[in-house]
């Protein structure tokens, strides 16, 4: 593989990155690689990432990566600081890497979970179907550099009440970490999945994450996804959803940290009478840039959707949403709606909004909505003359905001550890009970 | 009068379904596919410098003009043709285009009665006959008739230069008042701007020019018609309004063309320029040949419309878009100056094989600027039908408000509406509002209605017919007249 990509515009990116071990499918490979040999980061003058600079990821230059694994953690900082929930299995990654020191939590019955690395290659030959590569820089690096990731396959028929919680840690300097998850969820099976991403001593770090995921028929799929990696480090993170007939997935995506966030989430809803919900919190602060990209494709008649993402700007930082709605062409009898809106708090924040509808059938209800604006100054005077400080009335009235969002999310554990996230930044007195 | 005979077509239409409205929309022919025989004086096909100089020397332009033309050409050869518009077509030949055709007869018209006789036919059979806008008292408009990018007749003319308005051609204003046509032609659309906008200044023949001076409201409406009637010629018009200040100017446009079975390029660019306190107001209805029912021919509509407000101005962009092949248009504003007023409202009616990707673009530069959009999409038979707009806040432009709805309307299942709207905002004082909505006919809002005992035809009617209103109503009176012709079957049923 290795001249392959010798004269590969993003060369000196890759070069001292180690290639992926897990057992890909042999054509995967060489087709990421053909993409990578092609292809230079992409710029503004890509629709794709017309808001989005990638200067400062591209001046990451990796130095002996695996040489950064193995930091001395301990299970009790694992669990003070960064699970999430108390209950289920808990599996910790750093830089992309399983530690299984750090995991804990019994093997619920049905379930089989374990580390991409650790399958066979019969069991991977559909993996990375669905993931496009054409064009796509990051879900090429992904696949030809993906250090490691889990693969969860939940059989048909299986009910699994405590969650799955994924932690991925980005220690080290310079760090480039690229994880992959595959996801799979039996027919007439439920589950719950948390995936946070935090740093540790990071600097100047790099998380490029993609999970690849399948609903089956009837099958419902709840993902909980927290990003609070810290100042200073990067991370794009793509979503590959295929929902089967009947199928129910809900995504709330929590941003609050890091100074570059990307997500993709692609959904593609191939079957009839499946729901889609996406929900999603941008809180920013600094100079953040968070930019979400959401599509949902529907293929098949008779599917709804819902999409609400709402985001709180403060100081320089910047905040993109790109929402996108496909209906095609026979996909009758569709309900999609999608919502956007953003409080501005500073004169130097910047919002950029650009919901999307394309429609190719006629029987639908499809509608958009994109706000931008600020905090009500009559609100303020009216909590104002109550007696209430400027301070406190400001963060009630963001809290009010945010709510909205807060209150789709169903898990206990993880609205709690998001309410306390939120509760440090702005002094908020906790909505939960 | 007018609203008399409105509400009797309205009254006419009712017993009206859905599936017949969409049957007609698929049915409709275009009227106004006759060519008129007249001699005209063509340029070969092709384009170089020489033919520039050659269009150049034909209008008898000072040196400057032909500089700038040459210069836009300069610029427009290293540029490619834009790509990111939802629109599939062929690519025009620039090469096998004819730049220049003027009908014969092009010496300047002392009175109407001058007019060719067969001129004046056409005129008549598109509906806007000057000799009836004459007759017609109380319905003052001054129309200026470009035909093949020639300007042929402007009426009303002596009335208006009383008030010190001018309103002539683009070529007379060149040769009449260079000074205004220089100072302000490009300044609102440059000549790098966009690939169709360059090649226009680098080729355009003629258009309309129109000047309101300090604090005069203009009496009458102005209006413009396009025609295209030679084959295999491009039309390359210009408009250039200045509202100084404290004016105000109700300017119209309608543009028709023959049915062909090539494409035609129609590459159009209008600017206005409000000056502080004026008031501008441009209405269009678009309805060149849109080819026919299987998508041969037609007009590609390729325009750049923009304007620039100055401090407390107001430009109000209305658009009836029933006609082209494939539509590429979006009637900006840039609010410069503080508190002034940007509006845009639209119809746009694809069916067939047509393509429609058009909307505004409000670029807010000063304090407590203010912009509305409101656009209202109808696709029928296998047309696609796109929104694009762009609502830019600056840093500097404080208190700044935007409202923005676009509403799409899907007639048949092989349809398309598509919705993407840019929303750019670096203040924090702004206020933006966005909403798109894309259904067909509500079954719970007809139900809603045969509750009412409003019969389920009747109840259609009343639907498409408040769908469009808001916009239909910001046509001026007299161009409601005019629209209603144009818009012949298209919209049947919903205009009241």
């Amino acid at each position: 593989m290795n001249e392959l990509i010798q004269d590969s515009k993003i060369n000196s990116f890759v070069e001292s990155l180690p290639k992926t071990k897990i057992p890909f499918n042999n054509e995967l490979i060489v087709n990421a690689s053909t993409v990578l040999k092609s292809i230079d980061f992409p710029t503004t003058r890509s629709e794709a990432w017309k808001y989005t600079r990638l200067g400062r990821i591209k001046a990451i230059s990796a130095s002996g990566q695996s040489a950064r694994v193995g930091k001395n953690l301990s299970r009790e900082l694992i669990k003070d600081s960064y699970q999430i929930s108390n209950s289920g299995l808990t599996f910790v990654y750093e830089n992309g890497v399983f530690r299984s020191d750090l995991s804990s939590g019994e093997f619920p019955k049905g379930a089989t979970i374990k580390p991409l690395t650790g399958c066979a290659k019969e069991e991977l030959t559909s993996v990375g179907q669905t993931i496009q590569l054409e064009n796509e820089l990051f879900n090429s690096l992904n696949t030809v550099y993906a250090i490691d990731g889990m693969s969860i396959d939940i059989e048909d028929g299986t009910v699994i009440n405590e969650p799955i919680q994924l932690i991925h840690l980005l220690t080290g300097k310079n760090t480039i970490a690229n994880l992959r998850n595959v996801i799979r969820i039996g027919k007439f099976a439920k589950a719950e999945i948390m995936q946070s991403f935090f740093a540790l001593d990071a600097e100047n770090s790099f998380a490029n994450s993609v999970t690849e995921i399948n609903v089956s028929e009837n099958a419902h799929l709840s993902i909980h996804k927290l990003q609070s990696e810290t100042e200073g480090n990067f991370h794009i993170s793509t979503e590959q959803v295929e929902q089967a007939k009947d199928s129910t997935f809900t995504i709330n995506t929590i941003t609050l940290d890091g100074t570059f966030v990307r997500n993709n989430l692609n959904i593609s809803v191939n079957g009839i009478n499946a729901t889609t919900n996406l929900n999603g919190a941008y809180i920013l602060k600094g100079q953040q840039h968070v930019d979400n990209h959401t599509c949902v494709d529907h293929k098949a008649p008779h599917c709804n959707s819902n999409e609400l993402y709402k985001g709180v700007i403060d100081d320089k930082s910047t905040a993109v949403f790109n929402g996108k709605v496909f209906v095609r062409k026979d996909a009758q009898k569709i309900n999609a709606f999608q919502s956007n809106a953003n409080v501005l708090l500073s004169d130097l924040c910047t919002v950029n909004s650009k919901p999307e509808l394309e429609i190719y059938a006629d029987d639908v209800k499809c509608s958009h909505g994109s706000t931008t604006g600020q905090l009500d100054e009559e609100a303020v005077f009216y909590l104002r003359a109550r007696g209430i400080s400027e301070k406190t009335a400001r963060s009630l009235m963001i809290e009010a905001f945010m709510a909205d969002v807060l209150e789709k999310i169903e898990n206990e554990d993880f609205l709690k550890y998001t309410q306390s996230k939120l509760n440090k930044r702005f002094n908020w007195e906790s909505i939960v009970e | 009068m007018w609203r008399i005979f409105f509400a009797l077509t309205y009254i006419l239409k009712m017993g009206y379904t859905e599936n017949e409205l969409a049957k007609d929309l698929e049915n409709q022919e275009y009227k106004f596919g006759f060519v008129t025989n007249i001699a005209s004086d063509k340029a070969p096909k092709g384009l170089n410098e020489d033919i520039i100089r050659f269009i150049s020397a034909k209008k008898n332009e000072p040196e400057w003009l032909l500089e700038h033309r040459l210069k836009a050409f300069a610029i427009w050869k290293k540029m490619t043709e834009p790509s990111w518009a939802h629109v599939k077509y062929a690519k025009p030949d620039f090469q096998d285009i004819t730049y220049y055709s003027a009908p014969k007869q092009s010496k300047k018209y002392e009175s109407w009665d001058d007019v060719d006789p067969e001129m004046k036919e056409t005129m008549a059979k598109l509906g806007i006959s000057l000799e009836e806008q004459q007759r017609l008292t109380g319905t003052n408009i001054a129309v200026d008739f470009v035909m093949d990018s020639v300007s042929v007749a402007t009426s009303f003319k002596a009335k208006l230069a009383e008030l010190g308005i001018i309103f002539c051609s683009f070529s007379e204003a060149v040769q009449e008042y260079p000074d205004l046509v220089k100072k302000h032609m490009g300044t609102v659309i440059p000549v790098t701007d966009n690939y169709y906008a360059a090649l226009n200044s680098a080729v355009f023949t003629d258009g309309s020019f129109c000047y309101i001076p300090k604090g005069v409201r203009c009496p009458m409406e102005l209006s413009t018609y396009f025609r295209i009637n030679e084959g295999g010629t491009g039309q390359f018009e210009r408009t250039l309004v200045i509202a100084d200040e404290g004016s105000y100017v109700s300017y119209l446009e309608g543009c028709t063309a023959p049915q062909r079975d090539e494409n035609q390029l129609h590459a159009a660019v209008v600017e206005l320029i409000a000056m502080d306190n004026a008031e501008i107001k441009y209405s269009t209805v678009q309805n060149w040949y849109p080819g026919d029912k299987e998508g041969k021919g037609g007009i590609f509509n390729f325009v750049t419309k923009r304007g620039i407000c100055e401090k407390h101005a107001k430009i109000a962009w209305t658009q009836v878009e029933t006609g082209s092949a494939v539509t590429w248009k979006y009637p900006s504003c840039i609010l410069k100056g503080d508190y002034s007023i940007g509006e845009f409202y639209s119809v746009a009616v694809t069916n067939n094989f047509q393509q429609a990707d058009t909307g505004t673009k409000m670029i807010h530069l000063g304090k407590h600027t203010k912009s509305t959009i409101i656009s209202k999409g109808i696709s029928a038979g296998k047309s696609q039908n796109s929104y694009r707009g762009l609502v830019q806040i600056h840093k500097n432009a404080e208190h700044a408000r935007n409202f923005s709805q676009c509403d799409s309307l899907l007639m048949t299942d092989e349809c398309g509406a598509h919705t993407f709207p840019y929303i750019e905002c670096k203040n924090s004082t702004a206020k933006i509002e966005h909403e798109a909505t894309t259904s067909k006919i509500g079954e719970d809002q007809i139900f809603y209605c045969l509750q009412r005992g409003i019969s389920e035809e009747k109840a259609i009617s009343l639907i498409v017919n408040g769908y469009c209103k808001e916009v239909l109503n910001q046509l001026p009176m007299e161009f409601a007249v005019e629209a209603q012709k144009l818009l012949a079957i298209s919209l049947e049923g919903s205009v009241g």
